[in-house]
């Protein structure tokens, strides 16, 4: 029998119990969906941090407390407490590393903002006078925080252009006031809109000097410490400075990447987190597969007669095994070419609040491990029907 | 094998024309501890072109003796022989490609694939022989016109009569031009006009040279072959050629007399 053939069986098949075969589909397509929704997340976010991190200028040194070099269990975040920076250490690596390298200590933390009766929520991205080595912001309009601010913990802001657009509607916010927990700070300037970056929406981002935020903030913490290398060829020597300068403090409980490190230590951490997603999402494509197989045995022990009537006349059992695998087949392709759409349509809704990306990696997969959902879960019915005696399958009643 | 007494004495056929042989057949099944001895011991040739009842009571073993020489079913012991060749040790899907050229069944309940289409019904056993869809699709037809269904190509069975259904059966029994027709109790769920009309085809099938075999356990039906085979109890009892044999042509014009009108 011709495979053309085969297909045509199934499609009829199929379509005689239309309700049956939609709801069988569903599982595969949510199965499918989940899979293509969770791997774009997981791509985009992925896509959305590399970028941010190459984004943020060149020859970038990251420093950390806690030891993430000795890989899990050598005391990251999750593990015992660590003792935290402190802008002295980093006034400390300023004076050994020489003044050709800049070092810059940031704070992240939620902030408030109020003006007027308009409030909205942010995070702030403080550090020191040099803060523009390291955070890629152009100015639109002002100017940035001076060293004498910094010192002086003056309460200064420079906002992201979501926070000037939604405080500041069509006005220029260069030397307004605000309320930022509470407190009166000054806009003193205003950034160009960039989209995401490592440090979250940064347009969604106020700066101001790392003295006035820790004392919003509460804390003398430093959460890490970013230097610029005068030049590309300086950044492997300035690690291994800035270990002996930072060991007699911390010990082993600090970290030193450089910009590339850091990226691939994320690449892998968000690469293992889509795999992890994606496993999660094959758990209920597994699911689906197995309402396949379930429809598929009631499918065969209904038809018992049909089959014996297709034996009785000439059909082999490879014809009866590729009847019913191909049906199965045609069930989770159908479902997974659904799924695969809603998924990207999915993908595309998220988009407003989480990056996504679908790729086609993610489809080709997705598409083959439905087909092989079909396949391993149809076999089974399939053989059933293929193996019943043409006789018993007639008296079948 | 040694068989001094093989052919059975009403048996009119020379040796070359033996199509179909069942030589010390038996069947057994186990329910339980219960065996059930279906038929202990057949013995039966039948003739190229005959046409050939098999009667007997309810529970004879007519049905099986029909499906074991079908290739549908395998004996407990003994042998089939289709055109010389042993086929009861084939493998099951060579027995199925044996069915599918050289036999063709008619069933009491029709069998008939209840979703599809008559002339998908017929074009079935064609597209197991692996027939080209147009090829299967003019076969089909041809097969239906065979039987005056020629109007009905797309009716499913159940906008059929039980009488058109069965002649969509015998069409997809003779679509494959097999060498011989089977056909268990045909007109078993027909009434008497529509029986006539069913065994007026299996006649003429069988004066273009197919070989049947017809299960019944009506008399009259019976008579409608040249040889009458009796089964009691799963072993053959009497073979005797028919004497006055029963024209379903000539039958029905005489139904066709009696209601007082022409052909409809
Ligand atoms: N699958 C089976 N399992 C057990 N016993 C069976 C089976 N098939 C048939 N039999 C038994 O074999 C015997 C012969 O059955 P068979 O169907 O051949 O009779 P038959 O002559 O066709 O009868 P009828 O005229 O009623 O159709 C019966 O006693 C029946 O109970
Ligand atoms: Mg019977």
């Amino acid at each position: 029998m011709k495979f053309a053939e085969s297909i045509r069986i199934a499609v009829r098949a199929l379509n005689a119990n239309k309700v049956r075969s939609a709801l069988t589909m569903l599982g595969v397509i949510i199965g499918v969906a989940a899979v293509i929704l969770l791997v774009a997340i997981g791509t985009g976010v992925q896509e959305e941090i590399t970028g941010s991190i190459e984004g943020l200028g060149s020859n970038l040194i990251f420093v950390f407390a806690g030891n993430f070099e000795e890989g899990p269990g050598g005391g990251g975040p999750g593990g015992r407490a660590v003792r935290q920076f402190s802008v002295e250490d980093a006034e400390l690596l300023q004076r050994r590393l020489g003044l050709e390298h800049s070092v810059v200590p940031v704070v992240q933390g939620p902030l408030t903002l109020r003006v007027g009766n308009r409030t909205m929520r942010t995070t702030v991205a403080a550090a020191n006078e040099n803060a523009g080595d390291v955070f890629s912001a152009e100015y639109v309009g002002g100017r940035w925080y001076r060293r004498s601010e910094v010192s002086a913990s003056a309460r200064v802001i420079v906002i992201g252009a979501t926070v000037r657009d939604r405080l500041f509607p069509n006005q220029d916010p260069v030397g307004e006031t605000m309320s930022v927990n509470g407190q009166r700070f000054t806009v003193i300037g205003h950034v160009a809109a960039q989209g995401g970056s490592l440090t979250g929406d940064q347009d969604n981002q106020v700066y101001m000097p790392i003295t006035a935020a820790q004392r919003l903030l509460g804390t003398t913490d430093v959460g890490l410490i970013a230097i610029k290398a005068a030049s590309a060829d300086d950044v492997e020597g300035l690690q291994s400075r800035i270990r002996q300068v930072l060991a007699p403090r911390f010990g082993e409980e600090f970290s030193v990447f450089s910009q590339e490190q850091t990226l691939g230590i994320f690449q892998q951490i968000l690469g293992t987190l889509t795999f992890m997603l994606a496993g999660i999402a094959g758990i209920s494509l597994l699911v689906g597969g197995i309402g396949i197989m379930n429809i598929m045995l009631v499918s065969v022990s209904e038809r018992t007669r049909e089959i014996g009537i297709r034996k009785a006349v000439g059909a082999r059992t490879y014809d009866i095994m590729s009847q019913f695998v191909i049906e199965a087949v045609t069930l989770s392709i159908a479902g997974g070419a659904v799924g695969i759409a809603l998924g990207a349509v999915g993908a595309r809704v998220l988009e407003q609040w989480v990056p996504t990306e679908v790729t086609a990696w993610a489809v080709a997969l997705a598409f083959g491990f439905s087909a092989a959902v079909g396949v391993f879960f149809g076999v089974y019915p399939a053989y059933k029907a293929s193996a019943l005696d043409p006789i018993e399958a007639l008296r079948y009643e | 094998m040694d068989r001094p007494n093989a052919r059975p004495p009403g048996d009119p056929c020379d040796e070359a024309r033996v199509i179909l042989e069942a030589r010390g057949v038996t069947k057994c099944y186990h329910l339980g501890e219960v065996e059930v001895h279906a038929l202990r011991g057949v013995d039966l040739s039948v003739c190229e072109g005959q046409m050939l009842s098999l009667m007997g009571p309810s529970g004879s073993g007519k049905s099986t003796l029909m499906h074991i020489i079908g290739l549908l079913d395998r004996p407990t012991e003994g042998s089939v022989i289709v055109e010389a060749e042993e086929v009861s040790s084939m493998a099951p899907n060579d027995l199925a490609a044996v069915r599918n050229r050289w036999v063709g069944f008619v069933f009491q309940s029709f069998n008939l694939l209840s979703r599809t289409t008559a002339l998908a019904n017929v074009e079935l056993p064609l597209v197991y022989a692996g027939v080209s869809g147009a090829q299967r699709s003019k076969r089909a037809r041809e097969a239906l016109e065979r039987v005056g269904l020629g109007d009905r190509l797309g009716h499913l069975p159940n906008q059929l009569s039980g009488g058109q259904q069965q002649r969509v059966a015998i069409a997809r029994a003779l679509v494959t031009e097999p060498s011989i027709v089977l056909a268990d109790e045909p007109t078993g769920n027909l009434d008497s006009a529509s029986g006539v009309e069913v065994m007026g085809i299996l006649q003429e099938l069988n004066t273009q040279g197919i070989t049947v075999v017809l299960v019944t356990h009506d008399d009259t039906v019976a008579r409608h072959a040249e040889r009458i085979v009796r089964i009691h109890d799963g072993l053959i009892v009497s073979d005797e050629p028919v004497a006055e044999r029963l024209s379903a042509a000539e039958l029905r014009e005489a139904v066709v007399d009696m209601a007082g009108r022409p052909d409809a």
